[in-house]
């Protein structure tokens, strides 16, 4: 197996894993505040209509910049749709997964519906340039760690290892962070020492909309030509399972988020690899999801999520 | 609490109601001596610019050429769900219809279940075979329409010196091979020294496959790629779009539809050209056979060159008129059958 090969290989995971580490991101702050949302996927669909629409509609107007704006409406579209979500499970204290599945299931036709409003189709028209591939100047030289991560990369990537760095400091460096763990921990103590543990929740909620919102945008912009139904395809689901993989730690996250990106593209490089080709393809399609299992059998027990995730905040229990 | 969520399931209720009553309301008119056709759609509606649209642009045609009138003689039913295809096949059923038209594979199903029920009633389902006396399958010679591709394919690489070509496959199974076969045979037919990738993505709906894969091709010097990937096909399309922005021309060969405007950067398109399947073409050809007491139950309708039920648009801004000749050549020469082409990949 060539090393050019595993250079090459880079620049393409990266694209893969960009929006599933920001789409775990979010589902981290969502979870460490106690509110389960497992409606990633749902709002990274409208994220990603929401920022393909703004970016077929504004480009005439400012042709460079309406990618940018796009993602910016996404992360707007995201928290808008995760306050049902919040809604639903801290102030009507409905099952969190439920409420969830219910996002999930109404962002299809939310989403579609929408098009058709605005497009007269099923899926927004195509955007003529989404965001472009970059090259960092002099990063680029450095040998080895140059082609990696510097030569042809979307700027997204850049913008998910910034959120991770983020993430970390706002979740273990602040007082914010310290009320937003200890809410999905133990909400009870928390409120005994002053807390609004409804607002904490509804935060974590709202932010992890933005991050879920972002990564759709991201999604549509960097590996599509408008939105339609197929454009999130289960991205966040896998977005969980990476939470979960990486123990809802931003680190683990972002370790989990390049081993699927890694793991997806493997099946397409797995021919021109010797010791690899001779396997069916098929195995390689399988491949990041029977991962996904052993690693959960393999840490099962041993993953420490926040204790009072998914449970509905009960201010009389103790 | 309680009281709030009961009062939201009940407006739900209502909305549903009248939603349902909504769409009930284009009823037929007594029968009379006409001709009288509908179109179910799939998920789609038929302005989705796919499949819906162009079957009901054939049934339109048809229906303009026998002066029939829309929503009493000819009509159509949106199916919003996959549960809507049997109630909605039915609905026309019942209304005795001479022809019901469904588009998609994803009617599979449900055509053989109504072609059981309603023995008398005549069905065209299109893209997908269903065997029953009463139902006709229109279903499409890809291989043909993608030989045509590779020959404007294999054309264009040679004219700017170019020899490396691409294919992306959805799954590998022999209906997307046709693709693959029938673009091999047309580019090896006009430039047999080109190299020609072949990848599949073992999806249809994952534009980043589509894109890694085409990333994969274009840095391993294709130059241009022809997709039958669906919605895969979109990543394609992308890389494409942004390597021929910033300059690095590269080509983007669309599917079953006409994909230009997909990929249009600024004023120009990435996508040079496409390989169609004319659904139209096969909704008004049965449609007319029907009306003239011709309809052919229980068989499989192949729609190739010969009767246009494949090939490329009309239109083709990114060909030059001379491989349009060409093409248009190859296409003759298939039709009159002197040329034959495989349905299976060489190897």
């Amino acid at each position: 197996m060539n090393a050019n090969l595993i250079l090459e290989m880079f620049p393409i995971a990266l694209m893969f894993a960009a929006p599933i580490v920001i789409a775990a991101l979010g589902g981290l702050f969502s979870e460490r505040s106690g509110v389960v949302n497992i409606a990633l996927e749902g709002i990274m669909m409208v994220g990603a209509f929401a920022g393909a629409t703004a970016t077929v509609l504004l480009e005439p107007i400012m042709p460079g910049w309406a990618p940018w704006v796009g993602l910016l409406v996404g992360i707007a579209a995201g928290m808008l749709f995760s306050l049902l979500h919040a809604f639903a499970s801290i102030n009507l204290k409905a099952d969190q997964v439920i409420s969830g599945t219910a996002l999930n299931i109404l962002a299809g036709g939310l989403t579609v519906y929408l098009c058709q409003i605005i497009f007269n189709q099923q899926r927004t028209r195509a955007f003529s340039s989404g965001l472009r591939k970059m090259t960092v100047p002099l990063l680029e030289r450095i040998p080895l760690i140059g082609p990696m991560f510097f030569q042809e990369i979307y700027p997204t990537f850049y913008v998910a290892m910034a959120l991770v760095l983020l993430t970390y400091f706002v979740v273990f460096k602040t007082p914010f962070g310290l009320r937003l763990r200890s809410c999905g921990e133990h909400p009870q103590a928390a409120a005994s020492m002053g807390i609004n543990v409804y607002r904490i929740r509804y935060a974590g909620v709202v932010i992890s909309g933005a991050f879920a919102g972002l990564a759709g945008a991201t999604m549509v912009l960097t590996q599509d030509i408008q939105y339609t139904l197929s454009s999130v395809h289960g991205t966040g689901f896998i977005a969980l399972a990476s939470l979960v993989f990486g123990k809802w730690n931003p680190w683990g996250v972002l370790g989990a988020g390049f081993f699927f990106g890694f793991a997806q593209i493997l099946a397409f490089y797995a021919k021109d690899i010797t010791f690899l080709a001779a396997l069916p393809q098929e195995i390689f399609y399988i491949l990041p999801y029977v991962l996904t299992i052993v690693a959960l059998v393999v840490f099962a027990g041993k993953t420490v999520g926040p204790k009072a995730a998914g449970e509905i905040y009960d201010q009389g229990k103790r | 609490m309680k009281s709030k969520i009961s009062i939201l399931v009940a407006l739900l209720l209502i909305v549903s109601t009248v939603a349902v009553f909504a769409t009930g309301t284009k009823e037929a008119a007594p029968a009379g001596a006409k001709f009288k056709l509908g179109l179910v759609t799939d998920l789609g509606g038929i302005d989705d610019k796919s499949f819906n649209q162009s079957t009901w642009e054939g049934v339109v045609r048809f229906a303009k050429s026998k002066g029939l009138v829309q929503g009493t003689d000819y009509k159509y039913l949106q199916s919003s769900a996959e549960a809507d295809y049997v109630p909605n096949l039915s609905t026309f059923a019942d209304e005795k219809l001479n022809l019901i038209v469904a588009p998609g594979f994803l009617f599979e199903k449900a055509m053989g279940e109504v072609a059981d029920k309603y023995p008398q009633q005549k069905l065209l389902v299109i893209d997908t075979v269903v065997q029953k006396p009463n139902v006709v399958s229109a279903v499409f010679a890809e291989h043909e329409g993608s030989y045509l591709v590779g020959v404007a394919a294999g054309l264009k690489a040679k004219a700017d010196g170019k020899s490396i070509l691409g294919f992306i496959g959805g799954m590998q199974f022999p209906l997307i091979e046709r693709f693959q076969a029938g673009f091999e045979q047309g580019v090896k037919a006009v430039f047999p020294e080109a190299r020609i990738l072949v990848d599949y993505a073992g999806d249809f709906g994952a534009p980043d496959k589509g894109q890694a894969l085409a990333q994969k091709q274009y840095n391993a010097g294709a130059y241009i790629i022809f997709h039958a990937a669906g919605g895969t096909g979109n990543g394609m399309i992308k890389e494409a779009k942004e390597r021929s922005e910033k300059g690095d021309i590269r080509w983007a060969i669309g599917v079953d539809k006409d994909q230009y405007s997909d990929g249009m950067y600024g004023t120009k398109s990435a996508v040079l050209t496409s390989m169609m399947k004319r659904v139209d073409v096969a909704a008004e050809t049965v449609a007319q056979m029907t009306f003239d007491g011709q309809f052919p139950g229980g068989t499989v309708m192949v729609f190739s060159l010969k009767n246009s039920g494949v090939g490329i648009p009309d239109v083709n801004p990114n060909l030059s008129a001379a491989i349009v000749a060409t093409v248009k050549d190859y296409a003759q020469k298939i039709s009159a059958g002197t040329l034959k082409v495989s349905e299976v990949p060489a190897k």
